[in-house]
């Protein structure tokens, strides 16, 4: 599959990434190398297999239904690049 | 030409855990901005999920109630997107394998039964909240609500109009909260509403193109929004023009629908099984113990109050409301079997009271102002005769916050009633003398008067006479 | 003997004899760093104070009680996806660059309380993605052996610390290869342990369902010490397994007599380089005269893995990237508005090479090619986990390469993304299987650059895997060849 320069434009956009017109065209050449040799994965019928889901061979990792947090609201802003009180401060978002 | 409109709808409830859904911080309400957060709903790097154990049971509570299917195996999914109140740029949702599918509720609407089939339920995380109107030039982020539990409650497009949609919500809201699984508050946002609605000729099979609908926050909204919607798509459709696929918000205050015209088009959210988290196997001993679990239900509990007690349809779905309240009815029948007399007290009576004291806010009632008990002896005591109707009112408001018994309230206020033949005709007597002229006027054809005269009666009997023993003698000596 | 070369065991004995102190120790190391670290920059951060400060606690509690931990006032580097409570942990990436972790990572905190003392972060690939340590948003880390050379990634500041004895020991994470590859690039012990072995909460994500935190040392006694100390299950990873961790030490017998080592053929190909498969089929000839049976087996699905892990690893990494947003954390750019300061923030914040990740991880989920590349990737990957199950039916282990080549010039592969990810091709499959694998130095190229050969086994048999390691290095001395710390 030909992979164009507006699908990567589009890919880039899904990502949030702003890409300069070298970048989206290094980028298109490079994930087109790349995807060509991801193609070989045609080689294999699959058709019988089901999907590899699931790392640990277990389920049910359940917690209690237990407040055991101590709110530490000092710590979650220490880093944030702008706050109003205890809010985050964000550029608006308009709906 | 006509058009019928097709209805879906999908509802997020809030679930009333005490922790959120993958980590330990506290859900209540109310908390400073920020207060009830941690690196793990706060999608610092490297924190991981942890799925909370009540979030299953309640969503099988849920299923089962409404007749889903329960997957052996379900799946956690990401819904990946950006948004400054989705901390990690995804949202834990379900996706392929959601824990419940293919359930129904059966529906009161106007006196018919219509089942709403259900696609799908699924539990997944709230986003944190959005403050736009605080500042002119940014917007600020609370994650306290980031990781509720939400659950969503997806129905298949069986609804055909406004009425059916708010009396299914009603219906899925009242199950919700027997299930005690939620609290159905839509101002506040813990149960919340989204409708897809299309619209087609009559007798086609096809269906219209699809519009979803948001921002609905009370029940009178979603039926105007919908009925704005159905005119609108009509309208469109009647003219020759073409309906556009999209999402429309609720503008309240205009009273319409506007396109959100975003410059986006159709999200890609690339779902894809969670790997952080494992999956959920539900075997059968626990949906068999949930199953046994399970309370009588609001539309089966109304049925059986109307069969077994011969309560009306109207007075059994106001009884069958609010769990609590049916089973303050059965408890109260469980002393006094006057169901009918039982059900206007507490309708008319208890009603007022907890809606005067804002207990009608609870999930479940507490602190109840007279016990069911208290009430079943007041209607016995009215019902063998020891009192009357208006007297009974007096006891009421004296029982109130109290553990007396009516019986107790009956002696030491003397408020018995007074049946007795002789001292009732001293009393009749009495008023005929005082108001002689009304006598007369009765005599010469003023039935209105005999009202009057009764009144005296019982005014004078300090309200204890017997109406129907009053009525009669009076009747007697005027005849 | 310079007391920063000691291992772990070696330092631990002495500091239980009381022959040296941990604050003597920590200075030793913290001084061998002040003279080498110009040349090799392992370090992105330093934290000598704190270091003095916990070895002196350290020495106290060595005083005090019956030593618990072989790890108690031991110098240990960590490599800087890890998250360290007050520390800055950047994952060598501008868009953490001023993070401050506000928590400790599960496998820092056990570290921790077992009294090792925190030397600093190491330097790594930009979010782990890489090979060797040059995709660094700060600066690359050197090859101690060549400098010239790259150590090795995506733990190629772990793996340099340790060749160069600027740490007793380190931490690593591997999602694709990233401890093997350096480990054997650099001539030291490196392991991944079974998916689910170690926690990961704490550990800036990658890949979530191939990345595991795990031990980089000098010798594989250290190596077993410390995957011991970091190993167990953890309720805030739910991962994590509920299996009881043996005592890895116990497995170092020196015994392999009777047991059945795999050799797969697909890992013996033209691509390798020439002195690689002479010293690894050395190394096998070895393994046998110490009476282990050697048998061939095949891995069919080899030659797909790295297409498989390509796309998995990148979708996943796509969606795990998709916090660093700049609106609670990290680096924020002065955008318009928010859309443009998405945009620009993660533009400016993460560099080439994770770009191009996330940009192939998000096609590989987006609509319309999902069925095509992740879903099919899925299944098969689960092929190359039957082809280790069904491999490890004939023999205990299997042993190969840990890497084609030794380790390259830098700016060699860099160019070229390809290139790169071809260099990983003997380690990813047993990040897709989940399988656990250790590499031991077992010899020289002809320029005097380490060759390391891979032992892998089944899932939670480090025990074996550690044997056989231990049984090869005991009748060598590649472990205890140094660094010159020379340009080639």
């Amino acid at each position: 599959m030909k992979l164009t320069s507006e699908v990567v434009a589009r890919v880039a956009q899904l990502a949030r990434l702003r890409l300069l017109p070298e970048e989206l065209n290094q980028l298109t050449i490079e994930l087109q190398s790349i995807l060509q040799y991801m193609d070989k994965l045609r080689e294999i019928d699959t058709s019988e297999i089901e999907p590899f889901t699931q790392a640990v061979y277990s389920s049910n990792a359940f917690r209690d239904d237990l407040v055991t947090n101590d709110p530490n609201t000092d710590a979650i802003l220490a880093n944030a690049p702008a706050t109003a009180k205890t809010f985050f401060k964000v550029p608006k978002i308009i709906e | 030409m006509k058009y019928e409109s097709i209805i879906g709808l999908e509802v997020h409830a809030q679930l009333l855990t005490d922790s959120k859904i993958f980590c330990g911080c506290s859900t209540s309400f109310g908390a400073a901005p920020n207060h009830s957060t941690c690196p793990v709903c706060a999608g610092f790097p490297g924190a991981l999920p942890v799925l909370n154990k009540k979030v299953v049971e309640f969503a099988l509570y849920a299923g089962l109630a409404m007749h889903c299917k329960i997957a052996g195996s379900s799946r956690l999914a990401r819904k990946n997107y950006f948004y400054p109140d989705l901390p990690k740029g995804y949202q834990i949702s379900q996706y392929e394998l959601p824990i419940c599918s293919n359930g129904y509720i059966d529906v009161d609407v106007g006196g018919a039964t219509k089942r709403v089939r259900l696609i799908r339920i699924h539990v997944e995380e709230d986003a944190g909240k959005n403050i736009h109107d605080a500042y002119e030039d940014c917007s600020l982020i609370d994650l306290n609500r980031a990781g509720v539990p939400l659950l969503e409650i997806v129905s298949e497009p069986d609804i055909r109009n406004p009425g059916e949609a708010v009396s299914y919500l009603k219906s899925l809201r009242a199950i919700l909260r027997y299930l005690e699984v939620c609290d159905g508050n839509m101002e506040e946002g813990s149960f919340r509403c989204d409708a897809n609605i299309s619209v087609r000729r009559i007798g086609t099979e096809s269906l219209g193109t699809k519009v979803e609908i948001k921002n609905l926050n009370s029940f009178k909204a979603i039926e105007k929004a919908l009925e704005y919607e159905i005119k609108r798509q009509t309208d469109t459709l009647s003219e020759g023009g073409i309906l556009v696929q999209e999402t429309r918000l609720w503008d309240d205050k205009n009273e319409q629908t506007r396109s959100m015209r975003s410059k986006e088009s159709a999200h890609d959210y690339r779902y894809f099984p969670d790997p952080d988290l494992l999956p959920i196997n539900l075997n059968q001993t626990w949906t068999q113990k949930v199953c046994s679990n399970l309370p009588e239900l609001p539309e089966a509990r109304k049925g059986r109050l109307m069969s077994q007690y011969g309560l009306s349809a109207y007075d059994a779905e106001l009884l069958t409301g609010r769990r609590d309240v049916a089973d303050y009815l059965e408890a109260a029948i469980n002393v006094c079997p006057n169901a009918k007399a039982l059900s206007n007290w507490i309708i008319g009576d208890l009603f007022r009271v907890l809606k005067e004291r804002k207990l009608d806010e609870q999930l479940r009632i507490s602190d109840w102002p007279l016990q069911p008990t208290q009430l079943g002896d007041l209607v016995q005591l009215i019902d063998d005769g020891k009192i009357n109707g208006k007297i009974a009112k007096v006891i009421f408001e004296a029982l109130l916050d109290t553990n007396q018994s009516p019986r107790l309230i009956m002696t030491q206020q003397r408020l018995e009633q007074v049946s007795d033949p002789a001292s009732l005709e001293r009393s009749i007597d009495q008023v005929l003398i005082t108001h002689a002229q009304q006598v007369a006027a009765y005599r010469g054809g003023n039935d209105k008067i005999f009202g009057f005269l009764v009144g005296q009666v019982m005014k004078a009997s300090q309200g204890k006479a017997n109406p129907q023993k009053v009525n009669e003698l009076l009747k007697a000596k005027l005849s | 003997m310079n007391l920063f070369s000691l291992t772990i065991h070696e330092a631990s004995d002495k500091l239980r004899k009381r022959e040296v102190s941990s604050q003597e120790l920590t200075e030793a190391v913290f001084q061998r760093v002040a003279e080498t670290d110009g040349l090799i920059r392992s370090y992105i951060t330093l934290c000598r104070e704190a270091a003095i400060a916990q070895a002196k606690e350290a020495d106290e509690r060595l005083k005090r009680e019956a030593p618990s931990s072989p790890l108690l006032g031991i110098p240990v580097a960590l490599k800087d996806n890890l998250l360290t409570q007050g520390l800055r942990t950047t994952c060598a990436s501008r868009i953490l660059d001023n993070f401050i972790s506000p928590y400790d990572s599960t496998v820092v905190a056990k570290v921790r309380s077992a009294g090792a003392v925190i030397t600093g972060k190491t330097n790594l690939d930009e979010f782990a993605m890489g090979s060797s340590a040059e995709n660094s948003a700060f600066f690359p880390t050197r090859n101690p052996w060549h400098l010239e050379r790259v150590p090795g990634g995506s733990s190629g500041g772990s793996a340099a610390s340790v060749a160069a004895d600027q740490c007793i020991a380190a931490l690593g994470t591997d999602t694709g290869g990233s401890i093997r590859q350096p480990a054997a690039f650099c001539g030291i012990v490196g392991l991944k342990p079974t998916y689910g072995r170690v926690s990961r909460y704490g550990v800036i994500a990658f890949a979530s369902s191939m990345d595991q935190v795990g031990p980089m040392t000098k010798d594989v006694r250290d190596c077993a010490l410390l995957l011991e100390a970091i190993s167990g299950h953890d309720p805030a990873d739910s991962t994590s397994v509920n299996c009881p961790v043996p005592s890895y030490s116990k497995s170092l017998t020196g015994d392999i007599a009777g047991l059945r080592l795999g050799v797969p053929k697909e890992y013996f190909t033209s691509g390798l380089q020439w002195t690689v498969d002479e010293a690894v089929t050395d190394a096998i000839r070895q393994l046998e005269k110490c009476g282990a049976i050697i048998e061939e087996v095949s891995l069919p699905h080899a030659e797909y893995a790295m297409a498989v892990y390509y796309i998995i690893a990148t979708a996943e990494a796509s969606s795990n990237l998709a916090r660093y947003d700049g609106m609670r954390y990290g680096h924020r750019a002065a955008g318009r508005d928010l859309a443009e300061t998405y945009m620009l923030t993660r533009a400016e914040g993460f560099g080439p090479e994770v770009k191009r990740r996330i940009m192939l991880g998000t096609y590989a989920l987006s609509a319309g090619y999902y069925d095509e590349y992740y879903l099919k990737a899925q299944k098969v990957r689960t092929l190359v986990c039957r082809d280790f199950d069904t491999a490890f039916k004939h023999c205990d282990a299997i042993v190969t390469p840990t890497s084609p080549s030794t380790a390259f010039k830098m700016g060699e592969k860099i160019q070229n993304p390809l290139q790169m990810y071809l260099s990983d091709i003997c380690t990813i499959s047993i990040n897709l299987a989940g399988v656990p694998a250790i590499s031991v130095p077992c010899g020289l190229d002809r320029e005097g650059l380490p060759i390391g050969m891979q032992v892998i086994g089944k899932h939670f048999d480090e025990p074996t895997i550690l044997r056989v390691a231990y049984a090869y290095e005991q009748q060598t001395e590649w472990h205890r060849k140094k660094p010159a710390l020379s340009h080639a």
